[in-house]
């Protein structure tokens, strides 16, 4: 158990090379990122993303997370306080290893995305044994 | 217990009067800005919060994320609300190699009071995709109530 205090993250938000035609705002997900022997995890902080709302791509390199909220904006309700506002995620990687594209997994649960993404055997170390003569 | 302000107390000349409405005042200037630019204050303390109200209810919403709903620990003090509870989604395992490490992980504890008086039994909570949304009914003495006018 960690007795760490939380800190609090203010979202990004992303800056679109494009004009977006809807007025809709984007963040960028904060993301974890680790790799171990067989595969590469990405962890992303999507609160308001349902399972439906969430789009993963890998073309060509570059791994796209996407997600929409589903949620709108309650009417009829005076606002207090306002230190978040609910939007989109958006976030790309360039991925280097060579993915298993076909064995991607992907989780969603409490606003955030879990992915694994194995890597092809070659990708896999191995240990080469040295002989003596 | 009820806290009285020195200048609360009426048997006093308050020589902070113009101090108090200078507050007053500017209190009343970020309520604005809040409500007439939609622009976002600075949260502080995890987790960020987005409060309102209608006439029967006050609803505070936190995000959340990686926190499952039973883990969230909610109480209710008088007027004040606090949000606590403990994230543990970060792996943390030593054989891992980290290319990227920006989700937070520890305990957090955040505590509001509230702008009126509310049914501290018939709060209601609900956790949906790492978005918290917490109901507290309005006392039935601090809900707005329309009076008729009779014609003499």
């Amino acid at each position: 158990m960690t007795e760490k205090e939380m800190q609090i993250q203010q979202k990004k938000e992303l800056q679109q090379a494009g004009e977006p035609t809807k007025q809709e705002k984007f963040y960028v997900p904060a993301v974890d990122i680790f790799e171990t022997a067989e595969a590469v995890h990405v962890l992303a902080e999507m609160p308001g993303v349902a399972k439906d709302g969430v789009q993963v791509q890998l073309e060509e390199g570059t791994l796209t997370i996407r997600g929409d909220i589903a949620q709108r904006p309650p009417e009829g309700e005076t606002v207090l306080l306002r230190e978040f506002e609910p939007g989109g995620y958006l976030r790309k990687f360039s991925v280097a290893e060579t993915i298993d594209q076909e064995r991607i997994e992907a989780k969603m649960a409490d606003g955030v995305l879990t992915l694994v993404l194995p890597k092809v055997e070659p990708a896999k170390p191995r240990r080469i044994e040295v002989k003596g003569l | 217990m009820a806290i009285v302000r020195f200048g609360d107390q009426k048997f006093f000349r308050n020589p902070w009067a113009d101090f108090e409405r200078m507050r007053r005042e500017l209190d009343a200037l970020f309520q604005s800005g809040v409500q007439d630019f939609g622009g976002r204050m600075a949260p502080t303390v995890f987790p960020a919060l987005n409060i309102s109200e209608d006439a029967a209810n006050i609803y505070v919403r936190a995000e959340i994320p990686g926190v499952p709903a039973e883990r969230i620990e909610i109480s209710m003090e008088g007027d004040t609300l606090a949000i606590g509870g403990e994230r543990t989604t970060c792996a943390g395992g030593e054989k891992l190699s980290y290319h990227r490490r920006e989700l937070e992980c520890g305990r957090f504890n955040r505590a509001v009071s509230l702008p009126t008086r509310v049914q501290a039994d018939k709060v209601t909570a609900t956790a949906v995709d790492g978005i918290l949304t917490i109901t507290l009914p309005k006392a039935e003495e601090a809900k707005p109530r329309q009076i008729k006018v009779n014609a003499g």
